[in-house]
């Protein structure tokens, strides 16, 4: 038996104060049984089939790191180290195809082969095991509970930056021909992807030197204020770059829509269809045709 | 005279090269007007590639320079406003008509020699 | 890294510092840079405000870092003769004639946060602050550091 006895902040994993002395001892015992234990664990995760997606001695790499943690949590009574790599450890095996089941397994699997070592350990004083085990009991559990929660918090986060990179994907700026892009919108727009397909199209248009840029929104079913007022800033933005917009497919009731909220429609030209929209792109760059070629520029005194 | 001024037939050429003091964007404001009313200039492009921000201030002085070359029978165009400047001006709300505007030094010449189809204006 | 800025306001080409060093930090702390230059622009704003009121002023800018963001904060602070009405400055129409043209209500736009102290013949303080969200990755590498010194650490 070995007596650690390290001085500790208290905190609400704390047992009552009787108690207060055993859990530093816990904490060597379990220290001191590391090397059985994390076997006993690894074994057992993949006697049940956990964590498939990974090889052994990533399993045992993970098992150490998380062992070492869990013991540290119980000890500081602080689970924020735990909270981190938990996080840490949710985003890399998320994307690997780890599922919310394995990881409460895991966990919950070392928390039994803690509490059955604890158990082989202190059986002959059943007052101390019971001691013990109050001791043991209400910190485990709590860890339990943030591993978990943070590995669900984190599989959250991962679908949503996913479908966030999925909308931007979908929406290419097309050149059509020379000086004109079309910007087709599909789907339902928010604030932010209103704001990536204004930056797009801005750079598109100095890519594409383009003098009209077509923004066609047939496909999209219904805008709000903010929307409404980022096509609005979207058309200024255009100008300001040189370039004509011209909003095609707006449905009546996209159109009933903008009146209702007051927007300017004069400050944006719109047609039915695409191909209208079209047609009108090619009457307003047609001026080039009767241009002049660029002439050069000279410098005077 | 820190912005170099180029004639260019019967327009001005102004292309700022750097970020421009208050004073330099008066500076300019000023040599504009005098300059075209000395060359009797038809027009002026103002080339602000090289602004990284265009301000409140910036915008004013922008406006002064189109409305005084108005009065000496000159039009100006804009060329150059990159896209996170464009982005930052409509976001702070910032309008520049009636400015004329275009993508570059060869579409604004070509915009004041009245063959391109223009943007800015009255919006269309 | 020096993520903390402090630009003495006296001279209009002290604006152009400033809005220049905002840019930089805003690089730094990882904005795009169409933010950089959503920043830069209010930054230009606020400090000519405090010159052609106040004559003179701090600026104070300073990285925010924060696990799921990291923002930039922009503290303007001058002696000047404070905004009388503060809901009217903050109301539109820097152009217009009468009105107060400070651009308080633009930089509302361009940034996520702004604030202003003010008090009539002592001065005027605006904060403003600007977010942006740190992606999985980022965050990764982050941790990955933290991990490795916390393993140093977790032994006695």
């Amino acid at each position: 038996m070995s007596h650690d006895t390290p001085s500790l902040p208290t905190s609400a994993l704390r047992p009552p104060a009787a108690d207060a002395e055993l859990l530093p001892k816990l904490v060597a015992y379990l220290r001191q049984m590391r090397t059985d234990l994390r076997e006993e664990w690894a074994r057992r995760i993949t006697g049940e089939q956990l964590l498939r997606v990974m090889t052994e001695e990533e399993i045992f790499s993970e098992v150490t790191a998380v062992y070492d943690n869990y013991v540290d949590a119980l000890e500081t009574g602080s689970v924020e180290t735990l909270q981190a790599y938990a996080r840490d450890l949710s985003e890399r095996i998320i994307r690997r195809g780890v599922e919310t089941h394995e990881v409460l397994g895991i966990v919950v699997l070392l928390r039994d082969v803690l509490a059955r070592s604890l158990f082989l350990r202190y059986q002959e004083d059943p007052e101390l095991l019971e001691r013990v085990l109050n001791s043991y009991e209400p910190a485990a559990n709590r860890i339990a509970v943030t591993v978990g929660v943070s590995f669900v918090e984190e599989r959250e986060r991962v679908i949503r930056e996913q479908q966030a990179a999925i909308r931007e994907l979908s929406t290419p700026v097309l050149q059509v021909r020379d000086q004109l892009v079309i910007l087709p919108i599909i789907g339902a727009i928010d604030s932010r992807r209103a704001r990536q397909l204004t930056e797009h199209l801005l750079n598109a248009i100095q890519a594409n030197r383009a003098r009209v840029v077509v923004i066609d929104i047939t496909g999209v079913a219904s805008i709000d204020m903010t929307v409404a007022n980022h096509l609005v800033q979207t058309v200024t933005a255009a100008r300001l770059m040189g370039a004509s917009a011209i909003i095609t497919g707006l449905s009546s009731e996209i159109a009933q829509t903008l009146v209702d909220l007051g927007v300017d429609l004069t400050m944006m030209q719109t047609v039915g269809d695409l191909q209208g929209g079209l047609e009108e792109a090619e009457r307003l760059l047609g001026y080039k045709v009767m241009r002049d070629d660029a002439p050069s520029v000279t410098a005077t005194a | 005279m820190s912005v170099p001024i180029l004639k260019h037939g019967d327009y001005l050429i102004a292309s700022i090269q750097t970020a421009l003091s208050d004073q330099e964007v008066l500076g300019l404001r000023d040599d504009l007007a005098e300059r075209v009313g000395r060359t009797r200039a038809r027009g002026i492009v103002v080339d602000v590639t090289a602004l990284d921000v265009i301000d409140s201030f910036a915008a004013r002085a922008l406006g002064a320079i189109a409305a005084t070359a108005k009065l000496r029978g000159a039009k100006t165009v804009l060329v150059g406003i990159q896209p996170d400047v464009a982005m930052a001006m409509v976001q702070f709300q910032l309008d520049l008509a009636p400015l004329k505007t275009a993508l570059d030094l060869e579409e604004g010449l070509a915009v004041l020699q009245g063959s391109g189809g223009e943007a800015g204006g009255d919006g269309r | 890294m020096d993520d903390e800025e402090r630009i003495e306001i006296g001279t209009d080409a002290d604006i152009v510092e400033a809005r220049a060093t905002g840019r930089a930090l805003a690089v730094r702390l990882g904005f795009s840079r169409t933010d950089a230059t959503l920043i830069a622009t209010a930054i230009s704003e606020i400090t000519r405000n405090m010159l052609v009121h106040a004559g003179r002023g701090t600026v104070e800018l300073r990285g925010v870092y924060e696990r799921d963001r990291h923002g930039i904060v922009v503290v303007a602070s001058d002696d000047g003769p404070g905004i009388r009405d503060v809901e009217l400055a903050m109301q539109d129409g820097w152009g217009a004639p009468g009105s107060l043209g400070l651009g308080l209500p633009g930089s509302r736009r361009l940034m996520d946060e702004l604030e202003v102290e003010t008090t009539v013949g002592a001065g005027t303080t605006v904060t403003m602050t600007k977010w942006r969200s740190r992606d999985t990755p980022e965050r990764l590498r982050d941790q990955r550091g933290q991990q490795e010194h916390e393993k140093e650490r977790a032994w006695r």
